[in-house]
């Protein structure tokens, strides 16, 4: 099928309404699976690390049970059976769930790292001179673990960005889904899987720049 | 919440997952083969000293990189008929996966071939070897062995990527787990049964893949 580039402007500007909500619907089901996801991780992160053998064990059930499912079957799995279970959720907040669980094992990972790769001495010194623990957390280990933590969460971020078109195949009226709707009226195919492409590349490549960014400003000067 | 759990319509197909996760691990083992000698190419590339082909290089793995999978399948499978490429679900599915984890492979090898000493590149040619005889039997070995623990973590994230080819019909994993779902309305089962099936393939990928590390691992 030919196509010209006029008509794909044409078509462009019809849709131009839904295909920015699908836009607006990408980063805020993003941005949403991230805060969420990051809060849990956090806990996840420190269970792991300072939690008590059996709270340990769990939650290292939680999360390897999580990182080795596709995130798409969670997606579909949270859509489904939250539903059946009673609890009336819509597609995007079944998927947001979702997103945020998957996000929440991989921050939780994360945190993990970086708090195990504080040296032991300094929770040492730090009750020595009678910090107690919550003290110690956070005015001698959050310090130190963030900077470790950020560039790979910005990563992270993107990687949400992405794992969000996932959320199109439970009828999330995402930018991809809303690119779909507007290739079934027009059939055009090509430009419009394109030009949805670009438009997350665009996305993911601002957020791995400013990862760039946050890692130059958050290195250790050695 | 009255729900009680009852598994029989899934162990009833369950020759069907089966069958669906054999069908997955096909389309992990021949989108990754594709894709090392993809990564391989794209990681000397990237650690080359023609700017030119660095810079082509870089640009196939960012572009890659930041762009969703699941848009790389659908682009696959339904625009690309456009341009004359009709191709059937599995080899579409192969074909993406394999363009994708280049993107990524190439990551990991880059990282191992900077990994690899100077001194070994400058013994290789002070014995008189060619630079392709210096990169095929002292680097490229040096630099497997060292991204062994890498690599293997992200073949098991590619085996995941697998289930995203049941959004184009190919009958793997996810699909056959859909399908079950749709016609007996076992939900929680269906998810439990397929999700497992996933955890444990995944586990014993994790497995044999630190057993090949540790076989392999440089000795200190």
């Amino acid at each position: 099928m030919d196509f010209s580039f006029a008509q794909f402007l044409h078509e462009l500007w019809i849709a131009r309404v839904p295909l920015l909500q699908g836009v607006g619907i990408t980063i805020a089901s993003a941005a949403l699976a991230i805060v969420a996801g990051t809060v849990l991780g956090v806990f996840v992160g420190l269970a792991l690390t300072y939690g008590a053998a059996p709270l340990r064990l769990a939650v290292r059930g939680y999360t390897d049970f999580i990182r080795g499912t596709p995130v798409l079957v969670l997606v579909l799995a949270s859509y489904y059976i939250l539903g059946t279970a009673g609890i009336q959720l819509g597609p995007l907040q079944a998927g947001v769930l979702a997103l945020a669980v998957f996000c929440s094992s991989h921050v939780g990972e994360i945190v993990r790292g970086a708090l195990q790769a504080i040296h032991k001495g300094q929770i040492e010194a730090a009750k020595a001179i009678g910090l107690t623990f919550s003290q110690t957390f956070v005015s001698v280990l959050m310090p130190q673990a963030i900077r470790q933590i950020l560039p790979t969460w910005v990563n992270t971020a993107a990687e949400m960005v992405k794992a969000s078109t996932l959320l199109s195949i439970i009828g999330v009226g995402d930018l991809l889904l809303a690119s779909q709707e507007v290739i079934s009226r027009t059939f055009m195919n090509m430009p419009f899987y394109l030009f949805a492409g670009f438009l997350y590349f665009a996305i993911n490549f601002g957020i791995e720049r400013f990862g760039r960014f946050v890692e130059r400003k958050t290195h250790i000067p050695s | 919440m009255d729900y009680a759990l009852n598994f029989a319509a899934v162990w009833r197909s369950f020759d069907k997952l089966l069958q669906g996760l054999g069908l997955s691990l096909l389309l992990a083992v021949g989108a990754i083969a594709i894709g090392v000698a993809i990564g391989l190419v794209l990681g000397f590339a990237l650690v080359s000293r023609h700017t030119a082909a660095r810079q082509l290089a870089r640009c196939y793995v960012t572009v890659i990189r930041n762009t969703p999978i699941l848009v790389l399948v659908l682009f696959v499978y339904f625009a690309l008929p456009d341009l004359g490429l009709q191709l059937e679900g599995v080899e579409s599915f192969v074909l993406t996966l394999a363009v994708y984890s280049g993107a990524y492979l190439a990551e990991v090898f880059r990282a191992g071939l900077l990994s690899v000493p100077q001194g070994v590149r400058e013994a290789g040619q002070a014995i008189g070897l060619t630079r392709w005889q210096i990169n095929a039997s002292i680097v490229g070995p040096l630099m497997l062995r060292n991204v062994l623990p890498s690599l293997g973590s992200t073949i098991i994230s590619l085996f995941k990527d697998t289930s995203l080819a049941a959004v184009i019909a190919v009958p793997e994993l996810t699909f056959e787990a859909r399908k079950i779902n749709i016609e007996s309305f076992r939900v929680v089962e269906t998810w439990i049964v397929a999700s497992l099936l996933y955890v444990g393939t995944c586990t014993v990928l994790a497995a044999l893949l630190r057993r090949v590390e540790r076989r392999l691992a440089v000795p200190r």
